[in-house]
């Protein structure tokens, strides 16, 4: 036999998200084929159950010759795809990793927003994948790599992704067919065709913008510095004396994170409160000199200063009363849901106020009083441990919210505060201790104070875990590589929920 | 009531001779049984078939005028038990389900259907989930086929060859007094494609003809003697029959290659992509020209020798491409050739892996593999002797495999079955673990991150049964989890009515979701929805205290995980004995968002006052812990890393996609986690009402934040 015919299909693989509209492109892919007199085939394996999961459409396509049927693949093979198109970016790693794209054939399409997986969102740290490394591998393993944030255009044109994405497609000019005859084809669906057609054209106009091989991960943008605004007079130069001070006592390269703590602990409570921040951070920073920091960059006093800030303005009631009342949480509450002016919004919040924070918000010495007495206790317990579904929009909620933010100025005397103060000196006397022995280990003790967040049992579950980190130094503080192992510690307490990881670190740590 | 409609789709089913259809397998599948003169149709619900119901569902109309009735089955074990229908009388019937779990139900009418033999075309059409995207254990439909006497049709993947395996099916299944048993792979079932059609055929004779001129015919029932009678006529009668009708009609093809010394042996579901990978090798084109013979299988079961002898007789070496395992074929083939006395050399699982899907890097190695042994000489020189392939480094791989999120299935936006696992944590907390058996349906998903619930799944419908010997007295109850699909299947009865009868102590939650909704919506006794061709609105809890069952909780708002817990709760320490059953009913969000946005958008543009809800985080407020997502999951509950240096972890942040059911907040409540979260109700073409009280509150809320904005020292980016 001699008369092989040397004619191939074009061969696109389409990879998405359950919900994301594989399917619509898929059709449109075959709309467009048929519609330029090809032959196209297209097929999938979305199980109709696996609604989140990742899925592959995959179309071949070739011109159509009358009375013969092409034989075509039903799925893609390694090596062998022109066009992958992926509705996300990990999904183009995912792609790359299943060997569909290849360096010498492959047209890649990415958008670059982020789905974020189940487990990028449940660690209890920062489980999130990093983008920069999977877009660099893409960029080396397409022959073509387009890459935009197609989701934002489409979003922005009141569509969907699968519109944008097929903008994209058209304007990589990957296949044969005119821009005209990809319009056509959404036009022919017949529902939403304006807002599909609109965020086509903004993908197809941003992807012919972009030079070749280029990727739009969004840029930092230069970060203007908050002014202060409001307060009294005596209040406004007590915050310039501070900031004064902080140029003063404080090495140079601790000054941009110092300033940012400075703001975050007085927006928190006062100047005066600012003032005792900065207290604690001159004689931490005095430690860090005397601990050689002038040439560590004084990292001990810079990580201080970010976690001292942090764990100065604890979470209390007041604090969320004070958040959940602001002008500019408003504000942000109506872009959020995207709310238009000729819409009225209106907001409710979920509060479970525990004995715990009844007694926080007394007094100290009442507070500890009343958490003495377990009859008490329960009886408050009873009237008081419930959810509430409040209207902030409302003037009562609003009200009450309000005066419970007021309670500001009494906050330094309440036993919540008495709390958070011993706290905060266990934290730096331990960090001391390990400074002593090590910078960096004071370092990473510093650091550990980022285990500690959540409310309640979470909050609770926190601070067992951050005890436990914590009670490895005795073995860790005569080891050179103490601090190291610290660090991992902290690293594995943020992995999983329960400890299990930490409990395992602490083991191998145990048997060092 | 299904999740998609093919109303438009069905339209072409009414085409005539000669036109071109243009459309999906299990459309075309559909059209098939028309141009057959199919009399009645059942089946039941399941990827990769769901469609094929959903089809036939909405083209009952064409159905009844061409007097075709259409069941929609409760279970495969009922739809395998309506082809009875074909035992006595000349009907055409045709059932379809997923395979092999749907054959496994229908297992036992098929066995009886199978002995006794047909005398109308009886076919069974298997969806065939295996491989990639599949939900089930992997196992293979031919051992049932081989096991009742059903013949195996495994047509090439394109519609033509669907559509004549169909037509030729039925008669196949006359010819010889037998079901046939079509199989379609899952990417098949969604493939798109053309062909040609003809006329469809009105049935020659119809059920109603049967029900009013019953006849019966002992000899055909599954009793002693007629059942040793049924054996022999297997062998001698009716598996030559068939054997002669796929000779004589030639429904296996060859490709030939003449003077070729190998070939290939394949089941007519591989054919593209063995076409494919010779193609790469330069031994084939897109054309289907091939320069290695091929003999392909468009039935599988029964094989026929002759045609095989004839086929292998000139070769040196034969490839079988038979996917999945055990190797029935290969051996099949081997003992077919060693009785011809051929020399051949016969490879297959060797070449193959025994074990997993033929995908297109499979197919490529093993036929590679092949020709290299065995006819080298046909490969262009770098196949001969390949290099390493370009394959990706070690160091990239390491990486995409550290950065690429697995993406496990989960509840949807909104999902009603999420608030039921969130509870179960909370229980789970209070009263530590418990066994939990689970059941087929979404709900199975609470065995994934971020829940981790649940042990086992044994069947559809049988999570309470699974429970079983945990009957005995213990601190801890079991629990099982049961969809509203499993529980009408028969859940109802092997696992409700068994707890009854043995006095079970154990919980049972049923999902009741309005209607099938894993497999796309199909209705079921329970659903809220009126069905023009079908009785619905049968409750669950009604069906569950009619077999016996006292301690019943119907709760009509899953989204309410107070009110989840606490029953639950209830149910697991309460000292009543027997039996205690949850019902946990709301809707299925994705049909129901599919349903109703639409007319809120309508209603919206119609300057209609709608309210829309969606829920926030107060990212200020959220301190980054995620324990919200590990009791949720929900997809559009996801974090976010702020512009902050004093942070370091992301928060939570819910995106545009939030429908407001509400979980996040009752979780936050009930879980009592934090304040973070806040619903807003967005209030379009607000009243006159409406919009004096919010000026009013703005007022008031204004004047305060203006207050004391001024008298407190703040800082505002500008």
């Amino acid at each position: 036999m001699d008369s092989l015919s040397p004619s191939r299909p074009i061969t696109i693989a389409v990879l998405a998200i359950g919900g994301q509209g594989g399917g619509v492109l898929t059709n449109w892919l075959i709309g467009l084929a048929e519609a330029n007199g090809w032959y196209a085939q297209a097929t999938s394996v979305a199980g109709v159950a696996q609604r989140t999961g990742a899925t592959i459409y995959y179309v071949e396509m070739i011109p159509a010759v009358p009375g013969r049927t092409p034989v075509l693949s039903l799925m893609p093979a390694p090596g062998d795809v022109d066009i992958v198109i992926a509705a996300e970016l990990m999904e183009a790693g995912r792609a790359i990793q299943r060997g569909l794209v290849s360096p010498d054939r492959t047209t890649l399409i990415a958008s670059t927003h982020r789905a974020l997986g189940i487990l990028e969102k449940t660690a209890p740290g920062d489980g999130i994948s990093d983008s920069a490394r999977v877009t660099a591998i893409a960029r080396t393993r397409a022959r073509r790599f387009i890459a935009h944030d197609l989701q934002r255009l489409a979003e922005a044109n009141g569509s969907v992704i699968s519109a944008s994405l097929f903008g994209a497609l058209a304007a990589a000019e990957a296949l044969p067919f005119g821009r005209d005859s990809f319009e056509a084809v959404i036009a022919a669906e017949g529902k939403g065709v304006a807002a599909s057609v609109a965020a086509f054209r903004a993908a197809a106009e941003a992807v012919a913008l972009l030079p070749p091989a280029t990727v739009d991960l969004p840029e930092p943008a230069a970060k203007a510095v908050p002014k202060p605004a409001g307060g009294s007079d005596r209040e406004r130069s007590a915050y310039d004396r501070a900031l004064a001070r902080l140029g003063a006592e404080l090495p140079s390269n601790v000054h941009e994170m110092a300033m940012t703590g400075l703001r975050h602990v007085v927006d928190f409570q006062d100047a005066a409160y600012g003032h005792l921040y900065l207290d604690r951070l001159a004689e931490l920073a005095a430690l860090d000199r005397s601990r050689g920091g002038d040439g560590r960059g004084h990292l001990f006093t810079r990580e201080a200063a970010k976690y001292l800030a942090r764990a100065m303005a604890y979470d209390d009631v007041i604090r969320v009363a004070d958040l959940k009342t602001r002008a500019t949480r408003f504000a942000r509450v109506e872009a959020e849901v995207k709310a238009r002016p000729d819409q009225v919004i209106r907001v409710t919040e979920f509060m479970h106020p525990r004995v715990e924070e009844i007694c926080g918000t007394l007094p100290a010495g009442l507070g500890r009083a009343v958490e003495r007495r377990a009859g008490l206790v329960r009886m408050i317990d009873r009237l008081f441990n419930k959810g509430r579904r409040v209207r902030t929009d409302g003037v009562f909620w609003f009200v009450a919210l309000y005066a419970l933010a007021g309670m500001r100025r009494h906050r330094r005397k309440l036993l919540r505060h008495a709390v958070e103060e011993a706290h905060i000196a266990d934290w730096l006397a331990v960090a001391r201790r390990g400074l002593a022995a090590d910078y960096d280990l004071g370092v990473e003790v510093i650091r550990c104070r980022r285990l500690i967040k959540g409310y309640s049992d979470t909050r609770a579950r926190a601070e067992s875990k951050y005890g436990k980190v914590l009670s490895a130094l005795p073995l860790l503080e005569h080891r050179p590589d103490g601090a190291d192992w610290l660090r991992r510690l902290r690293e594995a307490a943020l992995l999983d929920e329960d400890g299990k990881e930490l409990d395992g670190a602490l083991k191998t740590v145990a048997s060092l | 009531m299904a999740e998609r409609s093919f109303a438009r789709e069905v339209e072409q089913l009414k085409i005539g001779a000669g036109e071109e259809f243009r459309g999906e397998g299990i459309l075309a599948v559909t059209k098939a049984l028309l141009q057959s003169g199919v009399g009645y149709v059942g089946g039941y619900q399941g990827a990769p078939i769901s469609h094929l119901m959903d089809v036939l569902a909405d083209a009952q109309d064409i159905l009844g005028e061409l007097g075709v009735h259409f069941e929609a089955s409760a279970s495969e074990a009922s739809a395998a038990a309506t082809l009875a229908a074909s035992v006595h009388y000349p009907i055409r019937g045709a059932v379809t389900w997923k395979g092999t779990v749907g054959t496994n139900v229908a297992s036992d009418a098929l066995a009886n259907l199978a002995s006794g033999g047909v005398k109308g075309g009886a076919m069974i059409i298997v969806g065939e989930d295996y491989g990639e995207g599949s939900s089930i254990m992997q196992e293979r439909s031919h051992a049932f086929a081989m096991k009742s006497q059903i013949w195996l049709l495994d047509p090439r993947p394109n519609l033509e060859t669907i559509v004549r395996m169909v037509e030729e099916g039925f008669e196949l299944s006359e010819a010889s007094n037998t079901p046939v048993m079509l199989e379609i792979r899952i990417r098949t079932c969604h493939l798109h494609g053309r062909f040609v059609a003809r006329d469809n055929r009105k049935p020659a004779f119809t059920v109603k003809d049967a029900l009013e001129r019953p006849a019966r015919d002992t000899s055909r029932i599954v009793l002693p003697p007629a059942s040793y009678a049924h054996e022999h006529e297997k062998i001698n009668h009716r598996l030559p029959a068939a054997i002669r009708f796929v000779r004589e009609r030639k429904l296996n093809e060859v490709f030939d290659a003449p003077g070729s010394k190998v070939g290939i042996v394949l089941q007519g579901g591989m054919y593209n992509a063995v076409i494919r990978a010779l193609e790469r090798f330069g031994l084939a084109d897109v054309w289907g020209n091939t320069e290695v013979p091929l003999y392909v299988l468009n039935v599988t079961y029964p094989l026929v020798d002759d045609e095989v002898v004839d086929f292998c007789r000139d070769k040196d070496a034969v490839l079988v491409v038979e996917e999945g395992q055990p190797d029935y074929l290969e051996q099949a083939l081997s003992k077919i050739l060693r009785n011809a006395g051929l020399g051949a050399r016969l490879l297959g699982k060797g070449p193959f892996p025994m074990a997993g899907e033929y995908t297109a890097k499979v197919m490529s190695e093993g036929i590679g593999a092949f020709l290299r042994a065995h006819a080298p000489a046909m490969l262009p020189d770098r196949d001969r002797a390949p290099n390493v392939p370009a394959d990706l480094d070690d160091e990239t791989l390491k990486a995409l495999a550290k950065e690429v999120p697995m993406r496990p299935a989960g509840f949807c936006t909104g999902c009603p079955e999420r608030p039921i696992f969130s509870a179960m944590k909370l229980v789970e907390k209070e009263l530590g673990e418990h066994q939990v058996a689970s059941d087929i349906g979404c709900h199975l998903f609470s065995i994934l991150p971020p829940f981790n619930i649940g042990g086992t799944t044994m069947g559809y419908g049988l999570g309470p049964a699974s429970n079983s010997a945990f009957n005995v007295a213990a601190k801890k109850r079991p629990i099982a989890v049961m969809g509203d699909g499993g529980f009408w299947h028969n859940g109802l009865s092997s696992g409700i009515t068994n707890a009854v009868f043995n006095k079970h102590d154990g919980v049972t939650i049923v999902v009741d979701n309005f209607y099938s909704a894993a497999t796309g919506g199909q209705d079921i006794p329970s659903s809220r929805a009126n069905n023009r061709t079908r009785s619905t609105h049968h409750p669950i809890e009604k069906a569950v205290r009619g077999v016996g069952v006292d301690w019943v909780r119907t709760i009509d708002r899953t989204y309410d995980v107070g009110r989840m817990r606490d029953t639950l709760k209830e149910a697991l320490t309460t000292p009543e004995k027997g039996p205690k059953v949850i019902v946990a009913a709301s809707e299925c969000m994705l049909n129901r968002q599919r349903r109703e946005r639409p007319l809120m958008q309508q209603a919206e543009k119609d300057g209609r006052r709608v309210v829309r809800s969606r829920f926030g985080v107060d990212e200020d407020v959220c301190t980054g812990d995620h324990a919200c997502i590990r009791l949720s999951g929900c997809p559009s509950l996801s974090v976010k890393r702020l512009d902050d240096p004093l942070r370091d972890d992301p928060v939570a942040a819910i995106d545009q996609s939030c429908v407001g059911c509400g979980n996040c907040g009752e979780v936050a409540d009930a879980a009592v986690l934090c304040p973070s979260f806040y619903r807003a109700d967005i209030v379009s073409n607000p009243s006159g009402w409406d919009r004096f009280m919010a000026a009013m509150r703005a007022k008031v809320t204004g004047f305060l934040q203006r207050r004391r904005a001024a008298r407190r020292l703040g800082f505002e980016t500008t």
